[in-house]
């Protein structure tokens, strides 16, 4: 049962990332160029799901749209995590007085909204694709700050910690050498599913203006422009609204599979 | 002869938050080179906190540590390195003291590449002595390109035992080492080890709850409670005269058989 959910993240994501990789090679038209093709087209041919308001095929912008969000997610997941898990083991070697108050400055960061975030970054350095993705990262963080914390915390309790600093290890090479494979697990599934969060988050930001550029697809600010239309050309928001959910549940499976998959409590002991 | 170990008036207090817990309260003992120690005590008399200070693994909060003269306590851990080259554990349990995700190689040679033990052992065929002690604990030689949990619970603690042994030490600290095994495979460990600690010329200590293994393994025992010693001497006389009434409970707990007629 658990098994399948994982195979059909793995498919979701796995189409989330064919469609990018599609449009490196081929879009079916010009995803960014106003063509002489009519405006608000229902799906038919040759346009097949249709045309936006700018006569801008909608399954090109779509595929094109999955570069963006995978772009986003890579990045701001892979700030997230080169931050978050040094300091999450940090959190976890430091003295209890230390520790405490890491935390309690994580659980503030962890409170501030990453919208409000954004907005202060966009305000600052100007709405674009890196600030939204800098924005995103930062206010990840704080979630790989505390799974790296609470899975290290019991590896450095473990006796082959003990071991080792029986015989004089240096404390950053018990780091490497066994906190950090025994974390991986928990870090990748955090990634997953914070890897969804910001494929989210990327798309709202564009849909208020404050991520991807107007001439770059991407799928939040596809909806928003969809939105002005709603009521006359409903069928505009149905495309952008589907590849959005699929990516999302997508990865947020894969996170939830790979969490039961590698559960200890399931594997076998022996 | 001058003694291995000197702990004189050791106190260990853990406070979490407004509570504190005195796990190990002025406790005074020496090792002698070459003796076979039994530490007994049930859980949470303060065993495994002694000898976690004893090896320098955790700070007292008052009294001394000396090993072969030299302090122990208190030293900034890169001046350690005659403590880490000599001081080895085998603990409890393999299943959680030995690295899951390291082959049996690198687990046994980790302590070769300590820098600490470097400095003190010199130039060393790593490869070699992995071999050699691998061979010693009888695994077999392709042992070491293998993870644990291929292997059962006996053999992963002869891969314990095979890592403490590796930088060749004086002392051994066997913490509860054959508590969770099971029965018919404690007795092959057990023997291996004291055979190892007989050819080696090791000095012991042995953490057990058990008094009757205790009995077959150490020619003399402290009997710990609530942090303190209550008792210590012979093995035997704790077995047939005991003085304090814990020491007596601790006997007389020992599960005894007889032939049901």
């Amino acid at each position: 049962m658990k098994r399948a959910e994982l195979w059909i993240g793995l498919v979701l994501v796995a189409g989330v990332v064919a469609l990018a990789l599609l449009s490196f090679v081929w879009t079916p038209f010009n995803p960014t160029g106003v063509g002489s093709a009519p405006r608000l087209a229902p799906p038919g041919w040759p346009h097949v799901l249709g045309t936006d308001h700018m006569g801008i095929d909608t399954f090109s912008r779509i595929l094109v749209g999955a570069r963006s969000a995978l772009y986003v997610g890579i990045i701001a997941v892979g700030i997230a995590a080169l931050v978050g898990v040094p300091l999450g083991i940090l959190a976890a070697w430091l003295p209890r007085w230390g520790a405490e108050g890491m935390m309690r400055a994580v659980d503030v960061a962890y409170a501030f909204p990453a919208l409000l975030l954004a907005i202060l970054l966009a305000g600052v350095f100007g709405a674009s694709t890196e600030t939204a993705m800098l924005a995103i990262g930062i206010a990840t963080i704080p979630a790989f700050i505390r799974v790296t914390r609470a899975g290290a915390l019991s590896v450095l309790a473990s006796d082959y910690v003990l071991a080792a600093r029986a015989s004089g290890t240096p404390v950053p090479v018990i780091a490497v050498r066994h906190v950090l494979p025994n974390i991986a697990h928990l870090v990748g599934v955090q990634a997953s599913v914070s890897f969804a969060m910001a494929i989210l988050a990327e798309a709202a930001l564009s849909y208020l203006g404050l991520g991807t550029p107007p001439t770059v697809p991407s799928w939040g600010r596809m909806l928003g422009d969809a939105q002005t239309y709603l009521f006359s050309h409903p069928g505009q928001a149905v495309w952008p609204g589907l590849a959005i959910a699929g990516a999302v549940l997508g990865f947020n499976l894969v996170g939830d599979g790979l969490r039961d998959f590698l559960d200890p409590k399931l594997q076998e002991v022996s | 002869m001058t003694a291995l170990f000197e702990v004189h008036g050791l106190t260990r207090v853990y406070t979490t938050g407004r509570r504190s817990v005195v796990a190990l309260e002025d406790v005074s003992l020496t090792v002698e080179p070459g003796q076979r120690l039994g530490i007994v005590g049930e859980s949470g008399s303060g065993k495994s906190t002694l000898v976690r200070l004893m090896a320098g693994l955790d700070r007292p909060t008052s009294g001394t540590v000396h090993f072969g003269g030299r302090p122990v306590s208190g030293v900034p851990e890169r001046q350690l390195g005659f403590l880490r080259a000599s001081v080895q554990f085998v603990f409890q349990d393999p299943r959680s003291s030995l690295n899951p995700r390291m082959r049996v190689g690198d687990v046994v040679a980790e302590p070769l590449r300590s820098p600490l033990v470097r400095r003190e052992l010199g130039a060393l065929d790593q490869r070699r002595r992995v071999a050699e002690v691998l061979d010693a604990v009888g695994l077999p030689a392709d042992a070491a390109s293998r993870y644990p949990h291929e292997f059962s619970g006996g053999q992963r603690q002869r891969i314990a035992i095979a890592r403490a042994l590796a930088p060749s030490p004086q002392v051994l600290i066997a913490d509860e080492a054959v508590s969770a095994l099971d029965v018919s495979v404690r007795a092959h460990v057990l023997n291996l080890l004291m055979a190892l600690v007989d050819d080696l010329g090791l000095t012991l200590l042995f953490v057990s709850h058990d008094l009757a293994v205790v009995r077959h393994v150490c020619p003399d025992a402290v009997v710990l409670q609530g942090g303190r010693i209550v008792e210590r001497g012979p093995t035997q006389r704790l077995f047939t005269a005991p003085e304090h009434p814990y020491t007596a409970r601790l006997v007389a707990a020992i599960p005894t058989f007889r032939a049901r007629s």
